[in-house]
């Protein structure tokens, strides 16, 4: 049987065991939920309008128009009854005075009062808000995915290790062929969570109708942040198939994958920390292992020029290969101590099994 | 006539400073069970693991029907470690299923046999059960499932009986055997040396890594026998002292054991000894396996 076809077998097992393992379904759905309620919460706050009391209805007019729910009230002490029973937000009595509880309420000011017309020479073509929170999201969901999909594949190796499973399947396969067929089932499974997130997110946003252009904004870097996604998340799969062979029991697990958590910790928060710093994220954005969260947002704040995307993947794909090799050595210096966890040197030094 | 089928030539393999096999040698022949017997740490596992390609030898061949085993050959070997595996949260038909596909068998062929061979080992009715919810010798049998399934031509079994109730051992014995005599080469370690002696024709031994003894049972057996002689006679049989080419071993009442002096003829002194009244039994003593044993690995 050729490694391909080898690798394959491996690939539907893992995916197959995957998909009937309760954590991982869970996880998925909590990722779900999680997104479902961020989408909706939100919508079902805004959804209805905000209640004014108003007792002069001149200053109405203006009131309708920017949007505001009009309670027209006889007198003073009625609209002050209503904002203390909380019925209306705020009230707008003769003087023009505005009633309010305990905080000013801005939106109402503006609505009565006429400012001054504002010009932006440099203007963002989207909500100054997303700003902050995409560059926010795009970190999350890389760091996210590698460390739970990281200590997913580290921890399916070490259970073949714990239950001894693997001598048997390394006297039938090749070493490459089970490790291929774990990280790509693992990789698979990682975008799939991805994809199945990504459309649950944009059909929410369509059917609220907080969308506002906001995919338009979002395109390009989302564009570019796919390829170096997969490339990152490859990379490092195989590290972590590697930390997972070092360890012996699953316990071991927490002292062997020290060094990747950190690979994937240390990235994420330079890029949270330094990202208003432009020539650290620059920097950054060409760093392998925090390319695919720091390009993205460079492409995102577009200050990133043509190329430059291009050259960061050249960079995180040599990167990947090299890792790819380390992880793979790694892997099948230590897949059979099955007694004690290995040391990264020992593993190294192990010749490979015969043929 | 038998085909050796397996050699493993002049191998050598260290840990660290540690060597663990020297320049061993021995051939499996098909159709034969072969029992690989040594103490603990002898060198018997990492032996079966180097045949297996689970370890690389530092120095040495392993040949199957002639030519270095190739990774394609090892598809058509079963394998049951020492540390048995079996992925606990998967179905036990599943399981040797996915082993026999492993092994190359297409997924029609994989079910087909891995049905057969369930029902075979009478665990049917558990095929659709996860493993961890058998019991540890039905767990043991699912793993000798998995050696079995792909019907190899080399079945490499480490320590195949520990663990098995009597009753388990007897089924597994009877499986070894059709497997050889289907013409299925079976090399098999063991500490149960009575069991080995019953169940063995081939016989390899193994001491700090070196190989002491191989050969056919029987021939081993002859080698080894020394000329001795049992008797029961049925008074005292203390007169046997003054008999020429005697030599009294042990000697407890009626019963001694004898050994003779070369040239002595055992007719003489079975003669001799009906002259001193009745004999209840004479003949030569026969080595048990773990009398060979114990004199090889000294």
């Amino acid at each position: 049987m050729t490694t391909f076809a080898a690798a394959r077998l491996v690939l539907g097992r893992e995916i197959r065991a995957k998909l009937r393992d309760k954590a991982f379904l869970f996880s998925t759905v909590s990722f779900l939920l999680i997104i479902i309620a961020s989408i909706s919460i939100p919508a079902l706050i805004e959804s209805g309008a905000t209640k004014v009391a108003v007792v002069d209805s001149g200053s109405g007019a203006a009131l309708r128009q920017a949007g505001f729910e009009i309670v027209a009230v006889p007198d003073t002490a009625a609209a002050e009854r209503l904002v203390r029973d909380g019925d209306v937000a705020a009230a707008v009595v003769p003087g023009p005075r505005v009633v309010a509880l305990d905080e000013t309420p801005d939106e109402v000011v503006k609505a009565l009062s006429t400012a001054p017309e504002v010009q932006l020479l440099d203007a963002l073509g989207y909500n100054p808000a997303l700003a902050i929170f995409v560059p926010l999201a795009i970190a999350m969901l890389c760091y996210l995915t590698s460390l739970l999909f990281g200590l997913q594949i580290a921890q399916s190796v070490v259970e073949e290790k714990a239950t001894r499973i693997v001598e048997i399947l390394v006297s039938s396969v090749s070493p490459r062929a089970l490790l291929a067929g774990k990280v790509a089932a693992m990789s698979i499974l990682a975008f799939a969570q991805i994809a199945l997130l990504a459309v649950v997110t944009v059909v929410g946003l369509t059917v609220t109708g907080t969308d506002a252009g906001l995919l338009d904004v979002l395109a390009p870097a989302l564009g570019w942040f796919l390829p170096f996604f997969v490339l990152g998340f490859v990379m490092l799969a195989t590290v972590w198939a590697g930390v997972g062979a070092l360890a012996a029991r699953i316990e071991d697990l927490g002292s062997t994958s020290g060094t990747a958590q950190m690979i994937v910790l240390i990235p994420f928060f330079a890029v949270l920390f330094l990202r208003d710093n432009a020539a650290a994220l620059t920097a950054l954005s060409y760093f392998p292992l925090s390319s695919p969260m720091a390009m993205p947002i460079r492409i995102f704040q577009e200050g990133a020029a043509g190329w430059e995307p291009f050259v960061a993947l050249a960079i995180l794909a040599i990167t990947a290969v090299l890792l790819l090799g380390v992880g793979a050595r790694i892997y099948e210096g230590s897949l059979l101590r099955t007694n004690t966890r290995t040391s990264i040197l020992a593993a190294w030094k192990t010749r490979p099994t015969a043929g | 006539m038998t085909t050796t089928v397996l050699v493993v030539g002049a191998v050598d393999r260290s840990f660290g400073d540690r060597q663990v096999l020297k320049d061993v040698s021995f051939s499996v022949a098909a159709g034969r069970l072969t029992g690989f017997v040594g103490a603990n740490g002898a060198g018997k596992t990492t032996t079966m693991r180097i045949i297996l390609g689970v370890l690389a030898a530092d120095s040495g061949t392993v040949t199957w029907r002639g030519a270095p085993v190739t990774r394609q050959a090892r598809q058509r070997f079963g394998y049951m470690p020492e540390e048995r595996g079996l992925y606990p949260k998967m179905a036990v038909a599943d399981q040797v299923v996915y082993l026999a596909r492993l092994h190359g068998l297409s997924a029609a062929d994989a079910r087909r046999r891995t049905t057969a061979l369930l029902d075979r080992l009478e665990l049917g009715p558990r095929a659709g059960d996860l493993v961890e919810k058998l019991s540890l010798g039905n767990q043991q049998r699912v793993q000798i499932a998995a050696a079995l399934v792909h019907d190899p031509e080399l079945l490499v079994l480490d320590e195949p009986f520990s663990g098995l109730d009597p009753l388990a051992a007897d089924s597994v014995v009877t499986v070894l055997r059709e497997r050889a005599a289907a013409g299925a080469a079976v090399l098999f370690s063991s500490h149960q040396l009575e069991l080995v002696e019953r169940l063995c024709d081939d016989l390899v031994i193994i001491a700090d890594g070196t190989i002491r003894a191989a050969g056919a049972r029987d021939e081993l057996r002859g080698r080894h026998t020394l000329p001795r002689y049992a008797i029961e006679v049925e008074a005292d049989a203390g007169w046997l002292r003054d008999e020429p080419g005697v030599t009294i071993i042990d000697l407890d009442g009626a019963r001694a054991v004898l050994e003779l002096a070369p040239g002595t003829d055992d007719q003489q002194v079975l003669r001799a000894a009906l002259a001193h009244g009745q004999v209840r039994s004479f003949g030569p003593v026969r080595p048990s396996l773990a009398e060979i044993f114990r004199e090889v690995i000294k």
